[in-house]
Parts: C-alpha cells; sequence; structure tokens
C-alpha cells in the first residue's frame, strides 16, 4: 500500500512493522515526530511494546542495551547533540555486541547552536563500533529500518540508520509500506544467547585484563584487545552479510538490491560525484544535465559507510579520471571524512584518480542546484587543478 | 557467521570469586593479622570482625582466626584502617606472587 507521509513517520512505520519490544527515546529536533508517532503507536496498541519515557538520550540508549539484553528488540532515535550526550553508550552497546537499532536524524552540532541539517552529528560516531547506513528517500528509510534489524540480530552488532533531518525527516513523499506478514517472514523474533535470566547469574561485560584471564571455572578468558579484534572482523564481516539480507528482502519486497553503494551512470564516465544522503538526490538532477551537455559524468552514492566497503568503491573509482567528494561533515584539522576514506580506498590502485573534496551544507547552509553546477562543471573542466584540497562551498561572501 | 561466539564476542562470566581474574596480582601491600592482638582470636569470640565487615572484596572470613584469601586482596589496606587494636599490618611484598611464581 502506497502512502504520502514524513520521512520520520516512515521511520516510525518501520519500527513498528519490525514489531519491536521496547522503545526509549528522548525527543530532540528534528527526530521529535518520529518518537511522537511511536508513542502514538503504542498508545493506540497499535504497537505491543514498552515506551519508556526518559530524562536524557543517555538514559534512552541505556535502557535499550538493557532491554536488548534481557532479549528484547529494543530501539532508539536521536539527533545531534543528543546523540553525542549518548556517546558514552553508543561505544557500549557496540563493545556489548548487542543487536539495537537506532535512528540519527541527521542534524549540525552546537556551538553555535543550529537545529538544521548535516551530518556532522553521526560522522562524529563513525568510529564507535556501530553499523552505518545513510538513505535517500522516505522508501529507503522504511526498508533500512526493517534491514537494519535483521542486520543487527544478524551480526549482533548494532546499526544507525541516519537520515537528513528536514530533508527527509519533515518532506512528505509517496512510499510502499511493507506488508506485516511479509515483514514476519524476513525479520524472524530475536533470541539472544545471553538473556538474563535470574536462574543463571551472569556477569555481561565484566572488567577485563590486558591479558588473558581466568574465570570463576578456571576457563582462560579474552582479553580485551582480542573481543575488540573480534569485533572489527565481524564488521567487515557484515558487508557481504548486509547485501546477501539486502538480495533477500529484494526477494520478498521486489525493492533494493543497491544497499551499499548506488552507482548513478558510472559505467561510462571519465569523472564521479560521490556523496552521501539526501544530497545524492540533487547530485543526479545536476549530472543529467551536465550529461545533456556532453560531459561524461556520474555519481556514485554511498549507503554503507561503517564497516565502509572500500572494495566496491574502488571497483567504481579506480578508472575515473576524476573523483569529486562532496560532503556535509568535516573532520576539523584535516579534511572531509568521506573523501579521507575514499582516498585511503584508492592508496593501492596504480592508477589513482585525480581527487577533489567539497564542504557543503554545514547547519542546513542552502545548497543550491547552481553551485553544485558550477563545482562539478569547472571540477571536470581542469580536474588537475586544485587536485587533493578541500574546498567550502556555499559560503557567503 | 550464523553461529556467533559469544564467548569471545563480549567479556561474561559466572559470578563469583575471581571473576574478573586473581587480582591477588594487583597487591604491593600485604595484610598480615596478628592473633596475639586480635579482638576475636584473643578473646576466642566470635566478635568484632571490623576487617570482615570492611573488607570491600569480601576477602576475610568470619571465622575467631580470621583468614584473608591472597588470591583475591588487592591490598587496599582498609582492614588495617579498620583494626581497632592494630593488629593489621601491611607489609611490603617482596619477590612474586604466588600466581606469578
Amino acid at each position: 500500500m502506497k502512502i504520502i507521509e514524513s520521512g520520520n513517520v516512515a521511520a516510525a512505520i518501520g519500527v513498528k512493522l519490525a514489531k519491536t519490544q521496547v522503545i526509549a527515546a528522548y525527543p530532540i529536533t528534528p527526530q521529535t515526530p518520529l518518537t511522537e508517532k511511536l508513542s502514538e503507536f503504542v498508545e493506540a496498541d497499535e504497537m505491543e511494546a514498552e515506551y519508556i519515557a526518559v530524562e536524557s538520550e543517555h538514559s534512552a540508549l541505556a535502557v535499550c542495551i538493557g532491554a536488548a539484553s534481557a532479549g528484547s528488540r529494543a530501539f532508539t532515535a536521536t539527533s545531534a547533540n543528543g546523540l553525542l550526550y549518548m556517546s558514552e553508550q553508543v561505544h557500549w552497546a557496540a563493545g556489548a555486541r548487542l543487536p539495537l537499532v537506532m535512528c540519527v536524524v541527521n542534524r549540525g552540532l552546537g556551538a553555535p547552536w543550529t537545529v538544521w541539517n548535516d551530518h556532522q552529528d553521526s560522522i562524529s560516531q563513525r568510529d564507535a563500533g556501530w553499523i552505518q547506513i545513510y538513505v535517500n528517500d522516505h522508501q529507503e528509510i522504511v526498508d533500512t529500518v526493517i534491514k537494519a534489524f535483521r542486520l543487527s540480530q544478524t551480526v549482533s552488532i548494532p546499526v544507525m540508520v541516519c537520515y537528513d533531518g528536514y530533508y527527509l525527516s519533515h518532506t512528505y513523499m509517496p512510499f510502499d509500506v511493507p506488508e506485516q506478514d511479509k515483514v514476519d517472514v524476513f525479520l524472524p523474533p530475536y533470541e539472544y544467547k545471553h538473556t538474563l535470566n535470574p536462574a543463571k547469574p551472569e556477569n555481561l561485560n565484566t572488567v577485563t585484563m590486558p591479558f588473558s584471564r581466568l574465570d570463576t571455572d578456571g576457563v582462560a578468558q579474552p582479553s580485551y584487545m582480542n573481543i575488540r579484534y573480534n569485533l572489527q572482523q565481524e564488521l567487515r564481516k557484515s558487508i557481504d552479510v548486509f547485501k546477501d539480507i539486502d538480495l533477500e528482502f529484494k526477494g520478498i519486497f521486489g525493492r533494493g538490491g543497491d544497499s551499499i553503494i548506488t552507482p548513478y551512470h558510472c559505467d561510462d564516465s571519465e569523472f564521479i560525484v560521490v556523496s552521501m544522503g539526501s544530497l545524492s538526490n540533487r547530485i543526479k538532477d545536476v549530472i543529467d544535465q551536465l550529461r545533456g551537455e556532453g560531459i561524461k559524468v556520474g555519481a556514485l552514492c554511498v549507503h554503507l559507510y561503517r564497516p565502509f566497503p572500500d572494495e566496491a568503491i574502488v571497483n567504481m573509482l579506480a578508472d575515473a579520471k576524476g573523483v569529486f567528494v562532496f560532503e556535509k561533515a568535516i573532520c576539523y584539522g584535516n579534511q572531509g571524512p568521506l573523501f579521507s576514506d575514499i582516498k585511503a580506498a584508492l592508496y593501492t590502485q596504480e592508477k589513482r584518480p585525480l581527487i577533489h573534496n567539497f564542504i557543503l551544507g554545514l547547519g542546513g547552509q542552502e545548497i543550491k542546484n547552481v553551485d553544485l553546477y558550477d563545482a562539478i562543471k569547472q571540477s571536470c573542466s581542469a580536474p588537475e587543478t586544485d587536485n587533493d584540497t578541500t574546498r567550502w562551498l556555499g559560503l557567503e561572501r | 557467521m550464523k553461529d556467533i561466539n559469544f564467548d569471545i564476542m563480549t567479556s561474561n562470566s559466572k559470578p563469583g570469586p575471581g571473576d574478573a581474574g586473581r587480582t591477588g596480582s594487583w597487591r604491593v601491600v600485604r595484610p598480615v593479622i596478628d592473633y596475639e592482638k586480635c579482638t576475636a582470636a584473643k578473646k576466642q569470640k566470635s566478635i568484632c570482625h571490623l576487617c570482615w565487615l570492611y573488607c570491600p572484596d569480601g576477602v576475610v572470613t568470619k571465622e575467631i582466626e580470621p583468614k584473608i584469601d591472597l588470591d583475591y586482596c588487592k591490598g587496599c589496606g582498609i582492614c588495617a584502617e579498620e583494626c581497632p587494636v592494630n593488629a593489621i599490618e601491611m607489609v611490603e611484598e617482596t619477590g612474586p606472587s604466588e600466581e606469578e611464581e
């Protein structure tokens, strides 16, 4: 069934269809309508879930960590400074290997205060050990939330579904609501091996030593570094797991199949523009315009940012003459994070493309199609100029 | 990938002595009880036992002659501080511990 709703409602519908059992969240702009919708679902008995109102984001994720440890399917959502406030628990959830899903409705970080969109909030948590997926439209929001629950319980790693504040959260688009019976087939109930059970007391995530320790039964247990190495190995394996899950989803619902990266006219292009989130939609329009003028340019949208799908990205970019990375975040004191990651992925290639970096849209700074058009056209016409530099697009003069 | 090994994935343990390893190896000073001074030992009665009560690791026994489990005693010295008759002395750990040997 197709409906017209906001991105936040699309996320709430995904959480409902996933038969989430525990929701704990603290309202923050632009995430608020998502959690309001979920509390409405619970209040109206449309969802068999506990909605736990908490006093902070730190507690919101702490509640989800407890719920997941007790074997419940748990969900939270936040934005910007709320995500930073829960950061300690963000890292904890990954280390504890708990299947959780969190929507991050992307918003710029204060100071100065902004409620508007960029990607700095979730990017700041990219090294926490979570899986991070950036989506482009309302259909992808509802579908990805459901896929995220499946992925997180398959690999036992928490998943962030990131979507742009306002551009997606508050705009209305038609999208197809997945059928409940099909979702039930795709997403079986969650069972946790270490479910908290008074009959079998267990210390979870107990203190580790810099060396293997003996447990109470005298059996050697792994050190901190071994446990963390395991997280890294299984995060890397999650790339293929996500591909398989996405294909299974496509088999059931007829949508998907390009959940890691989405190429747009990359096959015959000399130049490729890379971006994440709703910005990718804007860039496609500009690509159409430039291709109309005979410029061989395509676009690559990166959905899966952590674990970084470097192999898939290199396959798309290695033969290009120029790669132009547009992003709504910056690693302060260095360059764009996606730009750094792509450069690192291309390092082993014999013939490396020329590469440009553009930072834009921070704190919701207006992104004009004409600015994108001018920047991409300029880069295509003189790719050697300003190679390997980071420029800011859309600064007011 | 389907059968995830939780034992390596996280650090879980059965609660009990030693679920954080043999913490006695952290110790740099060791408590030694002088039973000539210890109130309970001297009077041969189950009295005082402030060392047992105050020990944050629960490694002191509530016996007429209290014993300290040196496998887990971290050597914090709280028992020595609290003992009203100064029957517990903290002595330097010299040489390798039992575990290290």
